[in-house]
């Protein structure tokens, strides 16, 4: 596929697409399929044939369009109108109003924060386009980056665009792309492989699913443009097998990337070749890991290896192998086509580019969204999410899943990004944040976090293994108000012990939960003490 | 042959020593007689470094890095004891005691375990944590040999040595956290085992009483690990 192709088919998508006076989304996300969008697809499909307007109006199902907690969600376009939680019966009254006043009872203002404070980057085609479909990804710019970067630009060119757009890695822990890019690009060896972790385990995170729902091309065109310039030949998506959709999703996406030349056998008809294969994840936490995903890879159990060597020097059959999130490939086309400098002007001086997160818990609005890094939380919480419901007040977010931690109220104003997160003893994690209310209690709340860790603990390693249980039944012990004092002193003991001595990732961040509320929300702990402790410590 | 060999310069507890390529720092560390102790690492067969007893500070980091799984540096200043390092082995040695059933006196390995000489070396003299008594069968099902799981740390020496000297790899891990099991073939009893040549290999290198021969009574378990060495080193003359 040559730039002129692309061009053509552009323009084909186009006109087919000025055929129709209106265009209606249904969104098929697993959160709206989930009530049933899929009937209502069919519903305005029939519904459409039966009044004879099948060169007027077309449906078509799109991704995700975030409002998660308003679905299923239809869109009506080029107008532009958002109707909340649509049911079959109302398709009628929606066709009726084709043309006219928008049917009122359902219609969603799109006039508040939740849509004119994001900024949409990677999430910018969901709910646009047709995600099984490459030529409507192709109509909105798609593929553009891997012509332009195998036409126009030399591997070094492509890192370099990646290093001035200070992009960090999406998956947690913020390494930067271009310096991990550039290791594996310089890594001796002709193997070499790509990694797309798509193994997303956190409670309550979603973006990578809605991502790969949404617009798997996109990841696609991400990976294709890393492996020319890592100079990689063969690429897996590590997907985990309860995404069925986003599975079904990416192996139409990766057969239509392949009949266009786009994937494979001399890809834009140059020498350069790169095949991508799916690997299912069969429900391990750990995989999400690197050296335990790349062993999962590999036909092994999924345990994590020591590190170094890292992925970089030795990964898959001990080449260089490059993992990056599916966030952090989706950023790439843009920075290619739009350059590094465009994206570096996004966020702050460390933390550049957007960031997707999944808004969860006590809130409103809860769902999808993509906002520019340097955001603060109150920012995020009242203006996005719509504030808490039912007259609560926020108590704490909770950021990074079951490896970060817990912010309190008071640091509302503090900004999202790398370090600030850090500091405040959470995460950025992949993008989870879990909105908290005052009926929540804390220790509860850590409590759920370590039963998820030992339960995905992988047994390999003496103190995650064991450790997590046993910070689970001190908390136990605190829930059911049976704590001493001298709980409390081994619970931060075992806490010091699991977070330095563990093997890998998951273990050395499983006790942030607890490490975080007792830094924040001390005084909870001290309530659940039995009776005859309670007095004596001073609270900080 | 390398004809022309690296040699790394470092310091393990202010001791000068130096390294070959590639050679880790617990290699370095018993070539020079400075102890670094370690209940899943064994001569002969590869490192996972998975028990975290053998975890090193690094000089200027404040990073614990496992000394079985870490090529020596040029330059590193290696400690391998000091107050934080020894109070989280004995908590490590102290998790191992709670998580299974180790009762010394009524285990055949009495007096012959390595998890029972690591925690009287280490002075863990009790345990703090609550003993989680969870209640695993014991296969008796090979001829020869039985293994209690109850006694089982799962440091995983059976199963390397199984896959790497003897070649049968029978033995695997099943389970997750705390479930995680040790198994034979896919989980069949060891006697209806297709894959175990019955070598006993793994009985020996098991650091507990949880792989012993049958007809054993309490302390009479030794193990007999002078095979181990032999074989890696006819293994390496070989090649």
């Amino acid at each position: 596929m040559t730039n002129d192709e692309l061009l053509a088919l552009t323009e084909q998508e186009r006109a087919e697409e000025e055929k129709y006076s209106h265009r209606i989304h249904i969104c098929t996300g697993t959160g709206c399929v989930s009530s049933h969008s899929e009937k209502i697809l069919e519903t305005f499909q029939a519904e459409i044939k039966a009044r004879g307007l099948e060169e007027k109006v077309k449906a078509r199902q799109v991704g995700c369009m975030g409002l998660c907690a308003a679905g299923p969600i239809v869109s009506i376009q080029p107008d532009g109108l958002l109707y909340r939680e649509m049911t079959p019966e109302l398709v009628p009254a929606i066709m009726d109003s084709l043309g006219g006043e928008p049917f009122k009872d359902q219609l969603i203002d799109t006039n508040i924060p939740f849509f004119y404070r994001q900024e949409k980057n990677t999430l910018e085609n969901a709910g646009l386009i047709d995600p099984e479909r490459i030529e409507e990804y192709i109509a909105v710019g798609g593929y553009a980056a891997v012509v332009k970067a195998l036409s126009e630009m030399t591997p070094a060119e492509v890192i370099q665009e990646v290093h001035t757009s200070g992009m960090r890695g999406r998956g947690g822990a913020g390494f930067k792309t271009g310096l991990k890019w550039s290791l594996v690009a310089k890594a001796a060896g002709d193997q070499k492989y790509l990694i797309c972790n798509a193994d997303e385990g956190d409670p309550g995170a979603f973006m990578d699913r809605s991502i790969l729902e949404s617009d798997p091309h996109r990841v696609l065109e991400g990976m294709v443009v890393a492996a020319y310039a890592v100079g990689a030949s063969q690429g897996y998506i590590y997907v985990r097998a309860e995404y069925p959709l986003a599975i079904k999703r990416l192996k139409i996406a990766i057969k239509q990337a392949e009949k266009l030349g786009l994937l494979g056998q001399n890809i834009c008809n140059t020498p350069f070749n790169f095949k991508i294969d799916l690997r299912l994840g069969a429900g391990a936490f750990v995989c999400g890991e690197e050296t335990a995903l790349m062993s999962s890879v590999s036909g092994n159990r999924g345990t994590p290896n020591p590190r170094p060597p890292f992925p970089a020097q030795s990964g898959i059959n001990n080449c260089p192998t490059l993992i990056n999130n599916v966030e952090t490939f989706a950023n790439i086309p843009g920075i290619i086509t739009d350059g590094g400098k465009w994206f570096a002007r996004i966020g702050t001086e460390t933390s550049k580019g957007t960031k997707v997160f999944a808004l969860t818990g006590k809130i409103k609005n809860t769902g999808l969204i993509e906002v520019p890094m340097g955001i603060t939380l109150r920012e995020i919480i009242y203006d996005i999410g719509g504030g808490i419901p039912d007259g609560h007040n926020l108590k704490a977010v909770q950021t990074g899943g079951p490896s970060g931690g817990c912010i309190p109220a008071e640091y509302l104003d503090a900004t999202v990004d790398y370090e600030s997160l850090k500091q405040l003893g959470s995460m950025m994690g992949s993008g989870g944040m879990i909105v908290i209310d005052d009926t929540s209690n804390m220790v509860d709340m850590a409590r759920f976090f370590m039963k998820f860790s030992m339960e995905e603990s992988c047994g390999k390693c003496i103190p995650c293994r064991v450790g997590t249980t046993m910070l689970y039944n001190l908390l136990g012990k605190f829930q059911a108000g049976q704590a001493t004092r001298w709980d409390l002193k081994r619970l931060e003991e075992l806490c010091d012990l699991v977070k330095n001595t563990s093997l890998c990732g998951l273990g050395q961040a499983a006790p942030n939960p607890i490490i975080s509320t007792l830094r924040f929300f001390r005084q909870e702990y001290l309530d659940k003490l039995i009776d005859s402790e309670k007095t004596g410590e001073t609270v900080e | 042959m390398n004809s022309n060999p690296v040699v790394r310069s470092f310091t393990i507890d202010g001791i000068q020593v130096s390294a070959a390529e590639g050679e880790t720092i617990l290699e370095v560390a018993r070539q020079n007689d400075i102890e670094i102790p370690t209940l899943c690492n064994l001569e002969g067969i590869s490192s996972t470094g998975q028990c975290r007893l053998c975890m090193v500070e690094v000089k200027g980091t404040n990073r614990l890095i496992p000394s079985c799984a870490t090529v020596a540096e040029e330059g590193m200043e290696i400690v391998t004891s000091n107050e934080r390092i020894d109070k989280y082995r004995r908590m490590i040695v102290e998790l191992l005691f709670a998580e299974r059933n180790h009762i010394c006196a009524v285990c055949v390995a009495n007096g012959h375990c390595d998890l029972q000489a690591m925690a009287q070396k280490l002075g863990v003299t009790h345990i703090e944590f609550d003993y989680l008594h969870p209640s695993f069968q014991v296969d008796a099902s090979h001829p020869k040999y039985e293994v209690d799981h109850n006694r089982c740390i799962l440091c995983g020496r059976c199963v390397r040595v199984c896959d790497e000297i003897e070649g049968a790899h029978t033995r695997d891990f099943r389970n997750r956290g705390i479930n995680t099991l040790v198994i034979t073939d896919f989980a069949t009893p060891w006697g209806e085992s297709q894959t175990c040549t019955s070598c006993g290999k793994c009985v020996h290198v098991c650091p507990t009483g949880a792989l012993a021969e049958k007809g054993k009574s309490v302390a009479e378990m030794q193990k007999r690990r002078q095979f181990l060495p032999y074989l890696v080193m006819r293994r390496e003359g070989a090649k």
